[in-house]
């Protein structure tokens, strides 16, 4: 047999991503890319107000138009598409993909045309009448969950989406049992208490890609193809069918290339689910590609979630037990995961400190808003920022410095699996090596000198530090409706090449590269004979998809476990070539050896040969090679970091600027360290945004006051210094590889850090808190003493 | 009513007409089908359309495909010749410069004309020379260092 080159290991190198070539030379097919003959263009007429009753719609001088194949309006669609459903078990009201009698916020749909191309369906939406008798919008959260001024949805008492939901120490997993005693006792004996609320501020995902859909029903065959700028491609096939009265077999659902998700392309939306049904009725292919005012108000908005935070403790820091009261604003309806979003909050309440007693309650409410759902982090950061600024508030009372007060009450190594107060078991942990790390690399007793001294000549220099733990690899089936595992398989080609698939839709992640590299190293083959597929329900069987930073921990592990089946299958025919035991062989470099003899070895690409066409067949085998495994993880795994931040204020603009950011993430076992180092970046890059410039804001009337990058500001690249990274591994138990996963982890820290420097910054003038976001105006005029 | 233009989009000459009102991105990406130009917003924030026109570097959302009549139009599809790499688009790729990749041809075109004007920019120069260009992905430090690259290629 030729000589082959030892091949390199490649799990854990920094290998370039095998996506980009196509990226860099504009040769990736987006949504808004792909052309089919025949093609009919979608617009929609939106809603212009918050809230009011539809009275009349005049769509005829829209059908007048040459070139427009059909205008509906929201009852006309009723009659041939069922409302939307939702993912989550709490109570929802009816919602229509585009409004039939009421409008409840900006944006929503309220009539759709059909036409030849964009330009022209753009004029046909843009020539329907719509007449409304409006009705008070509800705008102010904490007013709309006492009914004022009116109540949204019929049988929703005063705006109630979720009354209320108690969780943590002395409440039953059901949440239908409450002892209040230890919480109460907690209280009781604390000799500091901190009480603090805390805005969570309502943001815009902001994919840079805007989502879009393509619908092609074919009525010959009865079949219907949609692709779509979405994370979970099997999902969205699961739910179209169901609205269109067709199998899953009947629907193939592709993501193509996917500019960007960040959560907000988990949801199904009502834009799919009409574009869908629209090519149904009408037997064409239908295109629809959002606008960017479009987004600001017809893609979900996440966060939006109010804290008063009470943090219990003794005057030696020792924190004693926390209430968290939870309001969360989801606006107008329930999407796909609205509701469970803050009940995450409420599981990592825990943070990454040993609490005695912990009471969470939560209560979601309707205003007329766009209706909130998953963003990067989904819950966690909320949770992160209430109990981490409560951390720092509380070390400022005691005079203790931030890192001794968090070093104190940290979960310690040897009480892994943890048990948390809220719910969750943490799978591994050190956080005081994240810490000290993060210490070390920002150089912390020198910055707080070097912030002294700035201070002593009149410059407003503060330094916050943030301890997070996440909750990744999302996660046992009985945590989603949709089950939670993941699904692979693995083709060994008649060639010797690998094909694999994966239900871990990825949009920016790199999954092509990193599982590729995975199987690179499992078969010890070169990365260049492994093409990794997914996107594409006909092609990838089954799948759960990409959120809850999930890809590697649960598919990466799905994609493990198939390799090993097939692995398993070709050793047995490279056993009966080479008249060896099965289990005496190894796979290296190209080839299937007897372990200690490689001379003796087939090729890779011969045994492959082999298995398709076995003659004589070794027996109790079929020909063949390919295996598929579902992996259902046991537990979610739970990545932690640390973030150090440095900020300066200019005293006579109150503009704040980042001045330093240090990053310690563990996620455990790193496949593609340079992959995880960009998800860090672009996750700080986002916490770092909301704390500084990123805010969702409505006026009193329920209109969108930020409904474009003019008004809504998404970070540049002159917003930032360097970032430091440096990373700790504290491998998972929960699956082979010990990764534990990272998408989300940069926005966790990041937040509440970058507003602990700046509350920092601004001691000097009696502040303990600034709610988000840290706009000059607001930090202006707490330099000058409120003055206007 | 319809008006022909001539240009001249990736050293080939097209004739074509075309509505008054219609974006060059959309000339571009629709009638040519040079899919690599994208769009992200319609207000010219985003720079996801940023094409070279006449050697500069423009945003295509932002004018009429009747405006660039006459001119020399380059797309990313033009950038490098078939099975090579501009110093930029090796830079993208060598210092993991993109994740989602929408932004990215905006982006590599943008810095077309950041490195003409200033052929060895400091980190804040890059920084300012993209900040007519958003990217949701990187957090944009990979992207600084891909130009820095690129740079220190020429």
């Amino acid at each position: 047999m030729p000589a082959t080159p030892v091949l390199p290991k490649l799990i854990g190198e920094r290998v370039k991503r095998r996506e980009d070539p196509r990226l860099i030379r504009g040769r990736a097919t987006y949504v808004d890319d792909i052309a089919i003959v025949g093609m009919q263009h979608i617009a929609f007429k939106r809603s212009d107000i918050a809230h009011g009753r539809i009275t009349a719609i005049d769509t005829s001088a829209a059908e007048r138009m040459d070139g427009v194949e059909a205008v509906y309006t929201g009852a006309q669609i009723a009659e041939f598409l069922a409302p939307m459903p939702i993912g989550t078990p709490f109570p929802s009201p009816e919602h229509r993909a585009v409004a039939v009698d009421t409008v409840r916020f900006a944006g929503e749909p309220v009539a759709v045309v059909v036409a030849r191309d964009r330009y022209l369906a753009r004029d046909a939406a843009d020539a329907i009448v719509v007449s409304y008798d409006g009705l008070p919008a509800v705008v102010d959260v904490e007013k709309a969950m006492t009914g004022q001024p009116t109540v949204i949805h019929k049988d929703f008492a005063n705006n109630l989406a979720v009354p209320l939901v108690p969780s943590g120490t002395g409440v039953s997993a059901d949440g239908s049992s409450v002892d209040d005693s230890a919480i109460e006792q907690a209280f009781a004996k604390a000799e500091v208490v901190i009480k603090q609320r805390m805005v969570n501020q309502r943001l815009a995902p902001t994919t840079m890609e805007p989502r879009g859909v393509v619908a092609h029903f074919e009525p010959g065959k009865g079949t219907m193809t949609i692709w779509s700028s979405t994370q979970n491609p099997h999902i969205l096939r699961t739910f179209i069918a169901a609205l269109n009265g067709l199998g899953e077999d009947q629907v193939r659902a592709i993501a193509p290339e996917v500019g960007g998700g960040f959560g907000a392309k988990i949801n199904i939306y009502a834009e799919e689910y009409v574009t869908a049904a629209i090519s149904k009725r009408l037997g064409v292919p239908v295109k629809w590609t959002e606008d960017r005012s479009e987004a600001f108000v017809a893609t979900t908005h996440g966060r939006d979630l109010i804290g008063y935070v009470e943090l219990a403790a003794k005057r030696d820091g020792t924190v004693v037990g926390l209430k968290l009261r939870l309001v969360a604003d989801i606006g107008a309806y329930n999407m796909l995961l609205t509701a469970a979003i803050p009940t995450l909050t409420m599981m990592m309440a825990n943070a990454t400190y040993d609490i005695p007693a912990i009471r969470c309650t939560l209560t979601e409410v309707f205003t007329n808003k766009t209706p909130t759902d998953a963003y990067r982090g989904a819950g966690r950061p909320e949770a992160t920022y209430f109990v981490e600024r409560a951390m720092d508030m509380l070390a400022r009372e005691l005079k203790m410095d931030p890192a001794d007060l968090r070093r104190k009450n940290f979960i310690k190594p040897n009480q892994f699996p943890f048990a948390t107060q809220t719910g969750a078991v943490y799978d591994s942990g050190d956080y005081e090596k994240a810490l000290n790390r993060a210490l070390e690399v920002a150089g912390w007793d020198r910055l707080k000198a070097d912030r002294d001294a700035a201070r002593a000549q009149g410059r407003l220099v503060g330094l916050g530090l943030a301890m997070y733990v996440e909750v990744c690899g999302i996660g046992p089936s009985a945590s989603l409706p949709t089950g939670g595992w993941e699904h692979s398989q693995v083709t060994i080609e008649r060639d010797g090449r690998i094909s694999a698939t994966t239900g871990a839709s990825p949009h920016g992640q790199g999954n092509e590269t990193t599982f590729a590299q995975m199987l690179a190293d499992q078969f010890s083959v070169p990365f260049e004979h492994v093409t990794i597929l997914h996107g594409d329900t006909a092609v990838v069987k089954q799948g759960i998809g990409t959120f809850g930073s999930r890809s590697q921990a649960v598919g990466g592990t799905a994609l493990h476990l198939a390799g090993a089946k097939v692995k398993k299958k070709m050793a047995k025919f490279a056993a009966a070539l080479l008249e060896a035991h099965e289990d005496d062989l190894v796979f290296e470099n190209g080839s299937i050896a007897v372990k200690g003899s490689p001379a003796s070895g087939k090729t890779f690409a011969s045994v492959a040969a082999f298995a398709y066409r076995p003659v004589p067949l070794p027996e109790g085998l079929e020909p063949g090679l390919s295996e598929e495994a579902f992996f259902e993880p046991t537990n979610n795994t739970y990545p932690f970091g640390c973030h150090i931040t440095m900020v300066e204020i200019d005293r006579q603009t109150g503009e704040p600027t980042l001045l330093k950011l240090v990053a310690v993430d563990d996620a455990g076992q790193l496949i593609n360290p340079l992959i995880v180092e960009g998800q860090i970046h672009g996750g700080l890059a986002q916490g770092v945004g909301q704390a500084l410039i990123e805010e969702v804001v409505y006026n009193d009337d329920g209109q969108l006051l930020t409904g474009s990058f003019m008004d809504y500001a998404i970070p540049r690249a002159i917003d930032f210094p360097r970032f430091e990274l440096e990373a700790t591994v504290t491998p998972t138990p929960v699956n082979p590889f010990g990764a534990k996963g990272v998408g989300e982890a940069g926005t966790l820290g990041s937040t509440p850090s970058v507003v602990s420097a700046v509350v920092d910054a601004l001691s000097g003038f009696g502040v303990t808190h600034v709610d988000m976001m840290l706009r000059p105006e607001k930090l202006w005029r707490i330099i000058n003493g409120g003055r206007s | 009513m319809n008006m022909s233009i001539t240009v001249t989009v990736n050293g080939k000459r097209r004739v074509a007409s075309v509505e008054p009102r219609l974006l060059l991105v959309h000339f571009l990406r629709e009638q040519l089908r040079l899919t690599g130009t994208h769009i992200g917003c319609d207000t010219s924030q985003c720079g996801a359309c940023t094409v070279l026109l006449d050697g500069r570097s423009a945003k295509s959302c932002t004018i009429f495909a009747v405006q660039a009549d006459g001119s020399e139009i380059t797309t990313i599809e033009g950038l490098s010749p078939d099975g090579e790499l501009h110093p930029l688009q090796q830079g993208f790729w060598e210092e993991h410069g993109l994740q989602c990749g929408f932004c990215t041809p905006g982006m590599i075109m943008a810095a077309v004309t950041l490195l003409k004007d200033t052929p060895s920019p400091s980190e804040r120069q890059i920084r300012e020379g993209i900040s007519g260009n958003l990217c949701r992905c990187t957090g944009y430090q990979h992207i600084v260092n891909a130009i820095q690259y690129a740079a220190e290629k020429r």
